[in-house]
């Protein structure tokens, strides 16, 4: 099922495959993503640093490289989270809608099949993620919300790792062609 | 136009998108109350799974490494040490489920202790995102959970109920920085605000720099907020530093000091008295309820506090008993400590009260607290039936008062 090269880019959208995915798979994933988000800390506290849920987002963005319906799942599992919070509704589903388009542009153009470019993207966006989460709070509910730099990098690193692995388990969950 | 639309329609529909949520924001920010119905949707979801997973944790586990253990029992050694496995592992099992026992009776017993209505409730998930300083419990509307109500152990106050919905509840908790509750010291009786800051610790707002306040005091509610009734103890201050108009001071929060899992959401809340008398930092006992059919009050040990305490107190009367001077001259005789004083119903009866002499034929047994009164009718006042974990799990889980009763009365 490999049809990667050693080329990053791609010279054109035709070039890239889109990657099919049942539909229970995208319903399924997303969901299991933010219950290990709201379930799993409770035993192990120092895992609430995954964000499994973007990491989802952006997978599915990549793969399909559908702009429409990434940012669509995005503002789904984004307004999911809002609702699991205490944030109001939208804080977090802009911001994955926004990391779907995103993500889902950027996997037009790249071979997202490499795992260097997986984890290249998956650090990226988990920087946009925060930082844009950071700019909504600040700017639209007027509270301070605490950006460490160092911390964030950290945690994007470990992130990135997270999700190549995760990547790879859930490339198994593809529709062959 | 249509062509216009359809060479742009992924940014019209990623404007459109993220143009109705500014306005969810716009409405949640505004009036407090967002679209309900989705997060109804997103919790309704998300909770059964998470109260199906909690229910499996325990039970599913422990059967699933039980059965891997049994398939590998192949030879004498391998069934031996599997064995021993096993024995561990329902050891651990069987002391969780103790543990929990005694949680779900501390509960019980605070239940019974304070005059608020509550209704106990378990912690299935976290909030999302991440460094969350909230949870949600399994108890929502359809168990009378509504927003705004006070949620506690009893060690102290945990949070508040943010939002209630038919299968569970949201609890901010009290390290949250929306969180704050109007508290008061137990020594000067200032008052003040208390408020979370994200981490482990709060801080208590809003106190005068000529309102005394030291490191060791208590914080308790002072009811001032109309969610958390008076006399719920709240924290312990760690740091106060000088500072104008306000002092600054950071308080440990006791509600969430042993971990959260299981709580209490009052439902009725009642303003009690905030207790006079000094709070230790060290776990209480709490002494069982009194027998039904009372025995002989001479029989009540009068050794106080810990379980050591009462068994000194126990040695220590065997060698007045005996004329023995304990501290006196090293090399001397020892008392004969297999003629413990026993009372009626063969139990070593406590210390200052003066002990009859071993009736004849009677065991001389060291009557440990554990130990079961041979006298049906006369079940012992000062034995604890509970086994040693239970013990400490119910010393921590009671309110540091004192021996006299937690400070909640």
């Amino acid at each position: 099922m490999s049809y990667s090269n050693s080329r990053i880019l791609l010279s054109s959208q035709r070039e890239g495959q889109v990657s099919r995915f049942r539909a229970w798979v995208i319903a399924v994933v997303p969901l299991l993503a933010i219950l290990f988000q709201v379930y799993v800390p409770l035993f192990f506290q120092f895992l609430s640093i995954l964000e499994l849920p973007l990491l989802v987002v952006m997978y599915f963005a990549i793969m399909r490289r559908n702009q429409i319906g990434a940012l669509l799942l995005g503002a789904v599992v984004g307004l999911a989270q809002d609702s699991l919070s205490k944030n109001p509704l939208g804080i977090f589903g802009i911001v994955n809608t926004l990391v779907g388009y995103f993500a889902a542009s950027v996997g037009m153009r790249l071979d997202v099949d490499q795992g260097v470019i997986r984890m290249l993207l998956s650090f990226f966006f988990y920087l946009f993620h925060q930082l844009m989460r950071w700019v909504l709070v600040r700017a639209l509910l007027g509270q301070e919300l605490a950006f460490e730099v160092q911390k964030t990098l950290i945690l994007a690193l470990l992130n990135a790792v997270v999700g190549v692995s995760l990547f790879h388990f859930l490339d198994k969950l593809r529709e062959r062609s | 136009m249509e062509g216009f639309l359809n060479r742009y329609r992924s940014i019209t529909v990623l404007l459109l998108v993220i143009f109705a949520q500014l306005i969810l924001v716009a409405v949640g920010a505004k009036t407090k109350q967002d679209v309900r119905l989705i997060r109804v949707w997103s919790v309704s979801a998300v909770s059964p799974v998470a109260r199906l997973l909690e229910g499996a944790r325990g039970g599913g586990i422990g059967f699933l490494r039980r059965y891997v253990m049994l398939h590998d029992a192949e030879n004498e050694n391998r069934r031996l040490r599997d064995e021993n496995g096993k024995l561990k592992l329902d050891n651990i099992f069987l002391k969780n489920e103790l543990g929990r026992a005694d949680r779900a009776r501390a509960l019980e017993l605070f239940q019974t202790k304070t005059a608020s209505k509550a209704v106990a409730a378990t912690i299935i998930m976290m909030g999302a995102g991440s460094n969350s300083m909230e949870v949600f419990v399994d108890r929502g509307t359809t168990s009378g959970i509504m927003r705004g109500m006070a949620v506690v152990t009893p060690d102290g106050i945990v949070g508040i109920v943010r939002a209630a919905y038919p299968t569970a509840s949201e609890v901010l908790l009290v390290t949250d920085p929306d969180f704050a509750a109007g508290v008061i010291s137990q020594k000067t009786q200032a008052r003040g605000t208390l408020k979370g800051e994200g981490t482990t610790i709060c801080k208590v707002d809003y106190v005068p720099t000529e309102d005394k306040v030291e490191v060791g005091d208590w914080f308790f509610t002072s009811g001032d907020d109309r969610v958390f009734p008076s006399g719920f103890p709240v924290g312990i201050v760690k740091s106060v530093r000088a500072s104008q108009p306000f002092q600054e001071i950071a308080v440990e929060p006791v509600g969430l000091k042993r971990g959260l899992e299981d709580v209490l959401i009052l439902t009725e809340a009642v303003h009690q008295d905030i207790p006079t008398a000094p709070m230790g930092n060290q776990p209480i006992y709490i002494a069982p309820p009194p027998p039904l059919s009372g025995g002989p009050l001479t029989e009540v040990p009068t050794g106080t506090g810990t379980e050591a305490d009462k068994l000194r107190s126990i040695y220590k009367s065997v060698g007045e008993s005996q004329s023995f001077t304990y501290g006196g001259d090293p090399g001397g005789r020892t008392p004969d400590f297999t003629k413990m004083p026993v009372g009626a119903n063969g139990q070593v009866t406590g210390a200052t009260k003066p002990a009859p002499p071993p009736a004849p034929g009677a065991s001389p047994t060291l009557g440990t607290p554990g130990q079961a009164s041979p006298n049906p009718a006369t079940p012992p006042v000062s034995t604890n039936p509970q086994p040693p974990t239970v013990r400490r799990s119910n010393q921590s889980a009671g309110a540091p008062g004192g021996p006299g009763g937690p400070p909640h009365q």
